[in-house]
Parts: C-alpha cells; structure tokens; sequence
C-alpha cells in the first residue's frame, strides 16, 4: 500500500498549524460565500481564487480544499432553508429537504446533510488517493491520439447530458472553445483573434472569464429579474439527529456516495444525475414511502450524499489526466495553471508532494467542515436575510477587485464586463454555462494534442484513429450521442429529473389546496 | 431534441416563439465567420504539417452550423429555458433598466479606477450597484462602500502584497 504511505506523509505536511489554520479559513470563507444566495460552489472558487495569489501553491491549495467543500456546504444550506434549489445539484435536496424545513425539522435536515456530505466525502477521497494514481499510471502511457480522443469524448458527453437542449450546449460548447482561441499561436507565435488589442495576445485572463461568466452574469440576471417579496427564511437551532434519523440516514449515505463517485469522475454535468438516481431509489427503497413529497429525511441524506461523493469523484479525471469534468475543476485547474503548474498525467509524480498534501487536506477540510458547521449553522441561516441590494453589489464590487487584482490593468475589468454580459446573455437564451467553460479550459489542450496527434501522422488525418484506445473512444462517444435519442423514441415516458420536480411542484398544490 | 416544444398541443393558437433567437444566432454566427476569416490570415510554418488554422476552422464551422440550427429552432417555436435561481422571479417581466444602470456603473469603474484609485471606484461601484439594485439607504451603502475598498486596498497591500491603483490617493493611503 504506497500510496496509503504517500497520503499519511500527505497529512502529514498538511497539518501543520499554519495550513490547519488556511484550512479553516478556507472552510469559513468556501462556506460563507456558499450560503450566500446565489452563489454556487464553482463562483465561490473563482471569487475566492485572488485571495490565493500571493500564497505558495501547497498553502493556495489547501485554501482552496476548504473553500470547495465549504461552497459545497453552504449551497446546501441555502436549500434547505430557502423554497427554491440554486444549482441544478441541489434541486433534488431542496425537494425533501424544504419540506423537512417548514414541518418544523430543519434541524434534522441540515444535520443529515452535514454528516452524510462529511462521510460522503472522506469515502470519496479515499477512493480519489486509490483510484487517481492508477489511471494515471494508465494515462502516461497513452498517445497523443487516443488522448484527443478522451478530450472530445468528455466535451461532447458534458454537452449532451446536460440540460433539455443540445443544439444550445453545442453553441455554448464552440463559443467555449471560440474563446479558448484567442492569444498566441503555441507553434508559430502567431496572434489569433486578438481584434488588433494588444491584451488579448495572451491568453485571457481565467479569472476574468469565469467570475465574468459567473458572477456578473449571475448578478445582471437577477437584477433584470429581481424577487419584488423577499424569499422566506425556515428558522433554525443547532443541527442535530436522534437514533430513528441515525437509522434511517445511515443507509442512504452509503448509497448516495456509490452513486455520485462514479458520475463525478465521468464528464456527465456533475451531481445533477446521481442525486436523481439517489432520491429515486430511496423514494422506492424506503419504508417510509408516504413521507416522500413531505420530507423525508431519506431524500435530503441520499442526495446530499450523491452531491459531496461526485464533488470529490472530479479530482480523478483531474489529478490523473488534467481533465475537468465540472465547472469547478475548471477553475482548479485554471488556479493550477497560474502557479505554473502543468496539469496532466505527469502530476502525479512530478508534483506528488502537492497532490498528496491536495488530497489530505481535503480529508482534513472535511472534518473541520463537520466541526465548524454544526454549531454554526444557526448563524449561517442569518447570512439567509442578507439584503439583496446589497448582496449583489458586493458580488460585483468583489469581480470587479478579484479581476482588477490579477494584474492591476482596467482592461481585465472590461472583460470582465465583457464577459458579464455575455453570461447574462446564455441565462436569457438558455445556453449552459458548462460546456463553454470546458471548451475555454480543454481546447488550448486539445488542439496541442491535435496537432500532436497529426505530426506524428504527418499531416494524415486518419493519424486520429490510428491507436485502438482512440477507435473505442470514438465509439463510445457515437454511443452517447445516439443511445439517448434511442431510449427516448423507445420508452418516451422514462422518468427525468425535470418531471420529478414538476411531479413534487403538483404534490404542493395538492397540499395547498 | 428539447422538452420545451409540446407537439401535441393545438396548432390554431398562435404559436409563441422567441425570435430574439435569431438575434442571437447571427451573433455568433458572425464570431464563427470571423474566427475563420481570422485563421485564413495566418502563415503555417516549417514542419508543420496540421499549422495554426485547421483548429480554427474546425471551431468557426462548428459556430457557423449550430447558429444555423439555432435559427431553425426558433423558428419551429423551440423556447430557450430561462435559468432560474433563488433569487431569480421568471415571472416578472424582464428589468433590463436596472441592467443597464448596473452596467453604465462597472463601465464608470473602468474607466476611473487608473485615475481616482480603487479606494474610490470600488466605494463608487458598490454604492451605485446597491442604488442601481433599488436600495434606498444611500448614506449606509456609500459608508459601506468605502469601509470594503479600503479595508480591501489594505487587505491586498499588506495581506497579500499587491498594490492596487491607488489613484489621486497616492501617498494618503
């Protein structure tokens, strides 16, 4: 067992007092900017990313650990206690966990959520330290071709999971890999699509397009559609479970966690399908099936935990192949990026002692998690009534500074700007925000492989396919495009995320009625 | 291909559609054409044998073809769906005033922040985006404003040792 070895040593170098203490900070900051309405985990990295620039890459990391399960946390929270889910991550734990809320045992809710999320993730890092070294003993050894191959493979499946639309998702996707074009030429130094603007010679700015994409755009988006009646708040005291909770929690953790490890390491949109899987199932497995639709504390432990175990299932495909599969990997890997560290398969053993320290750490954020947030929790509920006024001029007067910090030059603000805008745009039209933050992130890395692939094949495009492990690759990714369009015809009925909300939206009418 | 389009309820209503759509296809439909304009000028090197446009191409076209099956969409009455959030009220009609001030206000901010300093554009961006958002508490929201810019400015200095544009507050800070 090395590699148990390697994360002991991991631990060991991550729990000195001083990163103990980025830990925490990291925890409060990820968890605080996580409640915040409005805020998903992937914007709170990006909002937090500037506070981690002067810091040495270890430090930054570990920040960075405790931000990405604090974010996660918070938006959990948020709900919980408020009526409408904010990422489509949570729709499934708003759905139980809501009604939990107002029946007077939002208590019970949050604390379900917590501990399972807290087991969820330390089970999924465990499987990351075992699973992440392996695939990337695999990964070195594969060619420039099959490597395109699995860089397609994981764009197209984010793009065709994700949301009802995939004429948008492809949109989305080839703005994405639009932007993902501007600077220099890597082999001829030429300028691509720099619009005669001697900026936009290097690459953007990641901090730039992602806060743009998220943050402002998000802001705009409400402020065009702003709530005229504040949402109501479900008050709540210390988190707690008694024994009947702890029975009827225990087993949905477990499961939740084997469905969301698998999906996070594969490109399917993150949590949105395992915390469906998961609630489906314990709406069938439970035996208190007519508490479903009136909270049950199955379907907010299940979920959650679904939620926590694809979060950490991301750092596979990331740590071993430098792919992101969510948007937050994206950031990471941007954040990365910017220390000068280059992703990919190598990372493992040229920077072992970061990816161990990486990974402990996450160990050691989810418990301070579990320690911070139990006892917190009734303050993180007040952050619920934060003014919205204020809130969202805070969210832009922050990406306006973590934009303007990067390198002190206005013109990052305007793309910024630029940015914004454009994100407000996708949330007008419906394009997912996803597949374009993929495309900026993976396309450089594509095309490097690309033209990598066809040197070798001097120029012979069937240079492509000229590794097994691509051919299969290429299929299977046919497989996922034209599989659902199959299934569909077939059994039109099938159940979807979507028709589950609108199926509890009807339940609630029944009830108020 | 998308949930929103409902075949099966009757033709002789009007059918909604949203043609801003089309808009929007043309947009990025001239990026796509643009992007390949741009490769097109490019010079390919010595031993090069894929050279700096294939990628490019591949990417207009890319752009080019979905614009167009955008437009078909939309105009077979497909409804792009809204994001919606906790915050977010899809039912209202659209507040783009509010937009455009929130906009008109970061436009001010990046134009200024060089010359008065950050201490005073931020204060300036978040006392206008609250006004801009409907709070009508100007003299807490400026008090607040200028306590984060400067709290920031110092934070940044000393915390993490990069100076920000301190502008005409140059040597007072």
């Amino acid at each position: 067992m090395g590699d148990l070895d390697l994360l002991l040593g991991g631990l060991q170098s991550a729990a000195t007092p001083e990163n103990l203490l980025y830990a925490a900070i990291g925890v409060l900051l990820g968890t605080f900017v996580g409640v915040l309405p409005g805020i998903g985990p992937a914007m709170a990295v990006a909002l937090l990313l500037p506070v981690t620039y002067s810091l040495e890459p270890t430090s930054a990391f570990i920040m960075f650990a405790g931000i990405y399960y604090g974010g996660m946390y918070g938006g959990s929270t948020t709900s919980i206690l408020l009526n409408t889910p904010g990422e489509s991550a949570s729709v499934m734990t708003a759905l139980e966990g809501n009604k939990m809320a107002k029946a007077g045992r939002a208590a019970q809710a949050l604390a379900t959520a917590a501990i399972g999320s807290f087991i969820a993730g330390t089970i999924g890092t465990l499987l990351v330290a075992f699973f992440a070294p392996m695939l990337a003993e695999f990964a070195v050894t594969i060619g420039a071709p099959s490597y395109f191959a699995i860089l397609l493979f994981a764009l197209v499946m984010t793009t065709t999971m994700l949301g009802s639309s995939k004429v948008r998702g492809f949109l989305s996707l080839f703005l994405g890999l639009t932007i993902g074009l501007v600077g220099l030429d890597l082999n001829t130094g030429q300028a691509r699509l720099d619009l005669g603007v001697a900026q936009l010679r290097d690459p953007l700015e990641i901090v730039a397009v992602a806060v743009g994409i998220f943050a402002l755009g998000e802001a705009f988006w409400v402020a065009a559609h702003l709530r005229r009646k504040p949402l109501q708040v479900i008050p709540v005291g210390r988190p707690w479970m008694g024994r009947e909770d702890w029975s009827r929690s225990w087993r949905p953790w477990l499961r939740g966690t084997a469905y969301g490890f698998p999906f996070g390491a594969i490109p399917a949109g993150g949590a949105e399908i395992p915390t469906f899987l998961s609630y489906v199932t314990e709406r069938r497995l439970s035996r208190h099936r007519d508490e479903f639709g009136k909270g049950a504390i199955e379907g907010v432990a299940g979920p959650e935990a679904a939620n926590n175990a694809s979060a950490a299932g991301m750092f596979v495909p990331l740590l071993a192949m430098g792919i992101p599969v969510t948007a937050t990997a994206s950031v990471m890997l941007a954040a990365l990026t910017s220390y000068g560290i280059q992703p990919g398969p190598q990372l493992m053993t040229e920077q072992s002692d970061l990816v161990w320290t990486l990974l402990a750490s996450l160990l050691i954020g989810n418990t301070l998690l579990l320690v911070l947030n139990l006892p917190l929790a009734p303050l993180w509920a007040k952050l619920l009534r934060i003014p919205r006024p204020q809130l969202y001029a805070g969210i832009l007067f922050f990406a306006c500074l973590g934009a303007f910090a990067a390198n002190q030059d206005a013109f990052d603000v305007f793309l910024l700007l630029a940015f914004g805008l454009l994100g407000l745009a996708m949330r007008r039209f419906g394009l997912p925000v996803l597949p374009l933050i993929l495309g900026v992130i993976l396309g450089p890395i594509m095309e490097l492989k690309l033209r990598e692939a066809l040197t070798i094949s001097d120029g012979d495009l069937s240079g492509l396919w000229s590794e097994p492990l691509a051919v299969a690759v290429y299929v299977l990714t046919a497989l996922v495009v034209v599989v659902p369009i199959v299934v569909k015809r077939v059994r039109p009925d099938l159940d979807t995320p979507a028709a589950e909300v609108a199926r509890a939206a009807q339940d609630d009418e029944r009830v108020g009625r | 291909m998308s949930s929103t389009t409902h075949p099966g309820t009757s033709p002789s209503t009007a059918p909604r559609r949203d043609l801003a759509q089309i808009g929007l296809a043309a947009v990025t439909a001239v990026v796509g054409a643009y992007t390949i304009y741009d490769a097109s000028t490019l010079q390919v090197g010595f031993a090069d044998p894929v050279g700096p446009r294939l990628f490019p191409y591949a990417i207009g076209t890319g752009l080019l073809v979905t614009s167009a099956l955008l437009v078909v969409a939309a105009l077979r009455g497909d409804l792009p769906e809204a994001e919606g959030g906790e915050d977010v009220d899809l039912d209202a009609r659209a507040d783009w005033a509010t937009v455009a001030k929130l906009v008109g206000i970061v436009g001010l901010t990046i134009a200024t922040v060089g010359f008065l300093g950050w201490a005073i554009s931020g204060a300036i961006l978040f006392a206008g985006s609250t006004w801009a958002l409907g709070s009508r508490t100007l003299v807490r929201d400026v008090i607040v404003g200028v306590v984060l810019s400067v709290l920031s400015w110092y934070a940044f200095y000393v915390g993490l040792g990069i100076p920000l544009s301190a502008g005409i507050l140059d040597g007072i800070l």
